[in-house]
């Protein structure tokens, strides 16, 4: 393999494309490497944008951020905090999936990879928050998309298919984010002892009430128990109010109780680095509608399966080693999708991480990649 | 009108009848319209500048029947353009002599509801209103609310990602869509996302939403439907300065605050919502803070007396609180009424739709105005202040020579100033063949290029809605050449964004 490329610029990124086409080489593009061992292994120079770094412009009453996509997401959340504000999708960092520490995720790479947390649920994922970005397409030119507002309709909506693209259609050097206010009071409660299918159905109850719930996950085991977790936030007397709200309403399901800041903070934290599953078992992460996830842990639990519901049923999380076949049939039956996030070399070399799609479908989607990448320069066979 | 629209092809015109005879072949009975009478109602959408009969009007009721159309089309090279219900600001859904108006306004069933995963499946021509009208038994609504949702179809959502004012907090179109089936210009149906939330792969739905009918017909829809917030309740203030009204809107941000709804109005505003729906707005103001807030009681009762507080601090001179549901209403009875009121204005009113930065405002303003002695014409502002979405309303009267012109070239100039402080071209009512020859204003021709070979990947032989969006459009085999650049990018000292 050779040595990463580190390209200063967009004229850098150019050249290092030109030269790729020409030499029929792929270019595989990386950010700071936290998400590496998704999917299969590639022999691809990689094109390193963890050089990008730093905030060309931030203006927090605007509610927009400019940033070059090497910033690492630490950095990103530390400099939003301190106005007060968040990134609502709650992007996290992916190493301690893979028995890595935090701290080498960066903005692009969460972007790339769509990574949104237990909030996605209530406040949108990556894909809603990236309003705009500069990039370098497979054709070797640099281009923009969207805009550094945070309302805009000129044009096709580019950004969209930068989030979740994990590099496969151009390299993006600029990014614009929509932040929002961060709230000043969290406050989480949690009813213990509910199963799948009656965790389900309290989150649906809370999700469609007037309570306003920020997050809902539901951890089968978790320290031998089950908990199903909501989060409520926002100001102080309407937190109350909600969490009021919320305590009538899910009653006469269960016990509702107060988690402390502590508790909750390591709750909500073990949803992000998936600590309960562990980090040696092939993990897969299920997109579903919320009513249809007990139809996939029900039909997967005989072969040895543990999981954790995120986004009010609507992500599993869920380790097996058992047959894959398994796991996107009870997926694709379900009318979702698996992706496999983690497994040995062989295993991921074996079987793609995204889960097949139907024909038309996975036809069209490579002639809008092929539109950015005509000559397949950012095809490294990781996918 | 100055609008140059692709020269129609002189093949296609002698050819109408076997044109009109094979879509009947698909879509029987009324389903097809040809007479020139019942063509006129189809000449133009909600940009009424401009207006163009079209080849022939199909109004399918089925997906196979929108296939089976769009496959003839398609293997006879006959234009087609879709449309919703021909609300678009934008000139979205302009017929082409040569082309087929195919209309979705037959389908108009909600299909499904299910309120455990808060969504809804519905038809395309089911009205923005109307997907609401279904859940709000149970508690639920839909969130981006046009302000044409009395009329305005999901499809026609879709195909611009609609707005509203409420969508600083609840997003666009784009943000409350979760999957829909897709006819391709080939035929070809496809479903893209689903019931779930994020795709397996690239996020189509999302390139799909604000399209503006050029990649495919939308004949299925899946939206997300929210539990509708306890309460809501406004406050009504009034400014000396447009910059101290400004400011109140970036204090109220600052403190954490995201209001449901946001808007400003300037003075010639002001006076002519007064003058039409007499709700008590002050007219010693220089702008009109409407800001509503949505949730619980006790969050509405707390953020209410906040922003109060802020208001008074950047020198409000009105300051009004609904104290119930017929205040709330008589607050935006004067914002809600805003166009047909400087409507009144002028016999004629044209509708900008630009975003700035919000701290650019009073600059903005400031430079509309002298613009407006330049033109010779009136402009009355109403801004979703939230989210920078402004709203100049240009009067004038077409009636008078070169008046159409004047308020035209005065729009783009508007236009070009909120992409010059930042901007954008379009907030909401989407680039059309309106703005279609400014895009280079805000798109140099390479970022242009990439975004129209994502048209050629859904329709290389570009027969769906030609002449709209896109200033040119190339060949799709000239797009597809691949020339890879070293170093040096091309227009380096094009200014982006």
């Amino acid at each position: 393999m050779t040595s990463p490329f580190f390209p200063n610029g967009e004229d850098d990124i150019a050249d290092a494309i030109a030269d790729a086409v020409r030499a029929g080489d792929t270019l595989a593009i990386v950010g700071g490497g936290s998400k590496a061992a998704v999917g299969a292994q590639t022999h691809a120079r990689a094109l390193s944008l963890a050089g990008l770094t730093g905030i060309v412009d931030y203006d927090p009453a605007e509610l927009v951020l400019t940033v070059r996509p090497g910033t690492l997401l630490s950095d990103v959340q530390a400099l939003v905090a301190n106005e007060q504000q968040m990134l609502a999708f709650e992007p996290f960092d992916h190493g301690p999936i893979f028995g890595s520490p935090i701290g080498r995720a960066t903005i692009g790479g969460v972007m790339a990879a769509g990574v949104a947390g237990s909030q996605r649920v209530s406040s949108g994922g990556a894909r809603d928050h990236l309003l705009g970005f500069r990039a370098v397409s497979g054709r070797g030119e640099a281009f923009v998309a969207g805009a550094k507002v945070v309302k805009n309709v000129t044009g096709y909506d580019l950004p969209k298919l930068a989030a979740g693209s994990w590099g496969r259609v151009f390299a993006l050097t600029e990014l614009t984010m929509k932040v929002l206010p961060r709230p000043r009071v969290l406050a989480t409660r949690v009813i213990a002892g509910l199963d799948d299918e009656q965790a389900i159905a309290a989150m649906a109850m809370a999700m469609g009430s007037q309570a306003e719930i920020a997050a809902a996950a539901h951890l089968p085991s978790y320290d031998g128990t089950a908990l199903t977790v909501f989060r409520v936030q926002g100001f102080g007397p309407s937190v109350a109010a909600r969490c009021a709200m919320l305590e009538t309403l899910l009653t006469p399901i269960g016990r509702v109780e107060a988690l402390s800041e502590d508790e909750a903070g390591r709750v909500w934290d073990d949803l992000r680095t998936l600590r309960p599953l562990g980090t040696t078992q092939p993990l897969w992460r299920i997109n579903i509608a919320p009513s249809a996830a007990v139809s996939v842990t029900t039909a997967l639990a005989p072969f040895g399966a543990r999981w954790m519901l995120d986004w009010a049923g609507g992500l599993i999380w869920l380790v097996l080693d058992a047959d894959v076949a398994v796991v996107r049939d009870a997926a694709t039956r379900a009318g979702g999708h698996a992706t496999l996030m983690r497994g040995d070399e062989t295993l991921r070399a074996a079987v793609p991480a995204f889960h097949p799609g139907q024909p038309g479908l996975v036809a069209l989607e490579s002639r809008v990649r092929r539109a950015f990448d005509p000559a397949g320069v950012f095809e490294t066979g990781r996918f | 009108m100055s609008l140059v629209m692709p020269v129609p092809d002189a093949g296609t015109l002698a050819r109408r009848s076997e044109i009109v005879a094979a879509l009947r072949a698909i879509v029987p009975g009324e389903g097809v319209i040809e007479d020139a009478e019942s063509l006129r109602p189809y000449e133009s959408d909600g940009l009424t500048a401009y207006r163009q009969p079209p080849l022939v009007v199909v109004l399918p009721e089925t997906t196979a029947q929108v296939s089976a159309v769009l496959a003839w089309c398609h293997a006879n090279r006959v234009k087609v353009v879709p449309r919703g219900s021909g609300t678009s600001l934008s000139g979205g859904a302009l017929p082409l002599e040569d082309g087929v108006l195919l209309g979705l306004g037959k389908f108009n069933r909600v299909l499904d509801i299910d309120y455990d995963d808060r969504l809804a499946v519905v038809q395309p021509g089911v009205t923005n209103l109307a997907i609401t009208r279904a859940v709000e038994d149970r508690g639920f609504y839909y969130a981006p609310d046009p302000s044409s949702q009395i009329a305005c179809s999901i499809g026609g959502n879709v195909a611009e990602n609609s707005g509203g004012v409420h969508c600083l907090k609840y997003g666009l179109t784009t943000n409350n869509v979760l999957g829909c089936e897709l006819v391709m210009m080939d035929g070809e149906v496809i479903r893209i996302g689903g019931r779930h939330l994020d795709p397996a792969g690239l996020d189509l739905i999302g390139i799909v939403v604000g399209s503006e009918g050029l990649l495919g017909v939308v004949t299925e829809v899946t939206v997300r439907i929210l539990p509708r917030p306890e309460t809501a309740r406004a406050l009504l203030i009034g400014f000396p300065t447009v910059e101290s009204a400004g400011q109140c809107v970036a204090d109220t941000i600052a403190q954490g605050i995201i209001p449901a709804g946001m808007e400003m109005m300037d003075a010639p505003a002001i006076r002519a919502a007064e003058a039409f729906v007499n709700v008590g707005y002050p007219l010693d103001v220089a702008a009109l803070l409407i800001v509503e807030l949505d949730g619980p009681v006790a969050e509405c009762d707390h953020l209410i007396e906040e922003v109060a507080a802020i208001a008074r601090a950047n020198g409000s001179v009105t300051l009004r609180i609904s104290n119930d549901e017929q205040e709330r209403t008589a607050f935006w009875a004067g914002r809600k009424a805003a166009f047909p009121a400087v409507g009144r204005l002028a016999p004629d009113y044209y509708c900008m739709d630009g975003t700035i930065p919000r701290r650019r405002l009073p600059q903005v303003l400031e430079r509309m105005a002298e613009l407006s002695k330049h033109y010779g014409l009136g402009v009355a502002n109403v801004f979703h202040a939230g989210d920078g979405n402004l709203h100049p309303l240009i009067l004038y009267d077409a009636n008078q020579p070169g008046e159409l012109d004047r308020a035209e070239a005065f729009g783009n100039d508007i236009l070009r100033l909120c992409v010059e402080v930042g901007g954008v071209l379009t907030g909401e009512h989407g680039v059309g063949v309106e703005k279609r020859d400014l895009m280079p204003v805000m798109f140099s021709e390479v970022d242009l290029a990439h975004q129209q070979r994502v048209k050629c990947a859904f329709d290389p032989e570009l027969l769906l809605n030609p002449g709209k969006v896109f200033p040119q459009l190339h060949r799709c085999a000239e797009m597809g050449r691949m020339h890879v650049h070293r170093g040096q990018v091309p227009f380096p000292d094009l200014p982006r964004f």
